[in-house]
């Protein structure tokens, strides 16, 4: 059913865990639904310095999200920025199309990580 | 473990070997067309009948009630379908319950769409049906009920002789889906007070594409299919042969074991249960702490989703389900456990273990041994399990 891109990414992940004193954090999805993810990111010189993940879902949700942070990991923000859902899926080999909402997770958590991030530094150059 | 581990018999089961010998003629040499009229056909006539007593034999009903069909979808369809537009003329209303597969289901909802209505009473939080709920609903257009005997998801036993009973003394027709209960529970359609009984070959170690429908003698049931006079023109089509021949094979092993099969399923159930509930923090059983199939552990882990337990259970040679396989790639959860009351999150946590024939001492200590990793495994992963993962 999955790729074996997918199938790479769900068994060994990439940047699973927690950044404990990260610079932005994006939080997505709904346990309700059965899918939820979290991205920290470390950020330097307007770069994604280090990235992370924690994702409760199905093998497409982990996958994508290991291959958003795999994507992001070194990039400036505004590149970052410009990862889009699709390409996640694509650089996966694609999903199944009943998973595409799931790859939905991912650029999306990346995107809040970035967002959260930005807000923090206006909110710190206001004061 | 050096060869994979299959606890999904809800699912399907393999061919017995002694069912597969049973078959094998009727692939090979056997080929004759029981409709014909000459020696091979007539051999192939004789043997099909001889099916058809062993099945009626083994639920207590009279051969000519047993009707060959595709599996337990056909079964299920036409049941429905079936006694549904023969009895119309006496009322439109039709009762199920919540918990019922998709082939009662969505044959229920096509009906609907045409001008039937539809009760479904509801289930407890152990998948139970109360009887009296069944007598409330009942109208006096009430013409047919369909009540599965038990769960394929939790495996929850229900009452039905006591539905049935309810059901009969109404005037209306009952059928009873008792795919998940051959070989499982003694089967006897005048305990149950069943009109119509739908069976189907693979969950009890017969091959795929095969099942049966019992239709009571007198109760008037409309074709699904025109075409032939097989099955007294009812069910028209050419024979399933090979398949025919290996379920009334399967079924008549599965009785013969029951006694023995029932109690020691249930004690490597227990065993499974027991010793995850030992390593594992936060998880739960789904389903009837008694009144449930010996085969059948449903139950929910916090924290995690269940396809990446099936995946990562796969990745151990270990192969189990989440709910029904038919509605795996479907993203709701299970309408089972959402009609139990479980959470929706909870319900995505949740798989189902059915253990078979296959099964050993040696693949629950397998199966223990390779599932508490993996649940850790999982909730590291997890944003919202933020405890620790063993018990110490
Ligand atoms: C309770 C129940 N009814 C009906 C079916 C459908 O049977 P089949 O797959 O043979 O069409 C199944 C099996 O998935 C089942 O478990
Ligand atoms: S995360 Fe919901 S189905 Fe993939």
């Amino acid at each position: 059913m999955y790729s074996e891109a997918v199938m790479d990414h769900f068994r060994s992940p990439r940047n699973m865990g927690v950044i404990e004193d990260a610079d932005g954090v994006g939080e997505v999805g709904n346990p309700t639904c059965g899918d939820m993810m979290r991205i920290t990111i470390k950020v330097k010189d307007d770069r994604i310095e280090d990235v992370k993940f924690q994702t409760l879902g199905c093998g497409a949700a982990v996958a994508t999200s290991s291959m958003v942070t795999e994507m992001a990991k070194g990039k400036s923000l505004d590149d970052a920025s410009e990862i889009s859902n699709k390409s996640v899926a694509e650089s996966l080999g694609g999903l199944p199309p009943n998973k595409m909402h799931c790859s939905n997770l991912a650029a999306d958590g990346l995107h809040e990580a970035i967002k959260d991030y930005r807000s923090r530094q206006t909110a710190a150059s206001a004061t | 473990m050096d060869r994979p581990i299959y606890m999904d018999h809800a699912a399907t089961t393999p061919v017995d070997p002694v069912v597969f010998q049973a078959m094998e003629p009727w692939l090979k040499d056997s080929y004759g067309n029981p409709s014909t009229m000459y020696t091979a056909g007539l051999i192939a006539a004789g043997a099909l009948e001889r099916a058809r007593a062993s099945i009626a034999e083994r639920i207590g009903a009279q051969p000519n009630e047993i009707h060959f069909t595709s599996g337990g979808t056909e079964s299920d369809n036409w049941a429905v379908k079936g006694a549904a537009d023969a009895q119309q003329n006496k009322g439109r209303h039709l009762i199920t319950s919540t918990i019922e597969h998709h082939a009662v289901l969505e044959p229920l909802e096509f009906l609907e769409k045409r001008g039937f209505e539809v009760t479904r009473v509801p289930v407890d939080n152990t998948g139970m049906i109360d009887p009296e709920d069944v007598r409330k609903a009942i109208r006096p257009d009430t013409v047919l009920v369909s009540i599965m005997h038990s769960n394929n998801e939790v495996g929850t036993i229900q009452p039905i002789a006591e539905i049935g009973a309810i059901v009969r003394e109404a005037g209306a027709i009952f059928h009873t889906d008792a795919v998940q209960s051959a070989g499982k529970l003694p089967l006897d359609v005048a305990a149950m007070n069943a009109d119509l009984l739908s069976l189907a070959g693979h969950k009890f170690y017969g091959p795929k594409g095969v099942g049966a429908l019992y239709i009571r003698n007198r109760v008037r049931i409309t074709p699904l299919m025109q075409g032939g006079a097989q099955e007294r023109r009812r069910r028209p089509g050419t024979h399933n042969m090979p398949g025919i021949i290996g379920m009334a094979a399967a079924l008549e092993l599965v009785t013969d074991r029951m006694a023995e099969e029932g109690p020691r399923l249930r004690g490597l159930r227990n065993r499974l249960w027991e010793g995850m509930h030992e390593t594992i923090p936060d998880i739960a059983i789904n389903g009837h702490p008694t009144e449930c199939l010996d085969n059948m552990l449903n139950f929910r882990v916090e924290g995690i989703e269940g396809e990446a337990m099936i995946l990562c259970l796969d990745m151990n040679l270990i192969g189990v389900s989440s709910g029904s396989a038919c509605t795996t790639g479907s993203l709701d959860p299970s309408h089972v456990l959402l009609a139990m009351g479980i959470p929706a999150e909870e319900a995505h946590g949740s798989i189902r273990l059915s253990l078979g024939h296959t099964n050993t001492e040696a693949d629950v200590d397998y199966f223990l041994e390779a599932f508490p990793p993996v649940v850790a495994r999982l909730r590291d992963m997890s944003p919202v399990y933020n405890k620790p993962t063993s018990r110490q």
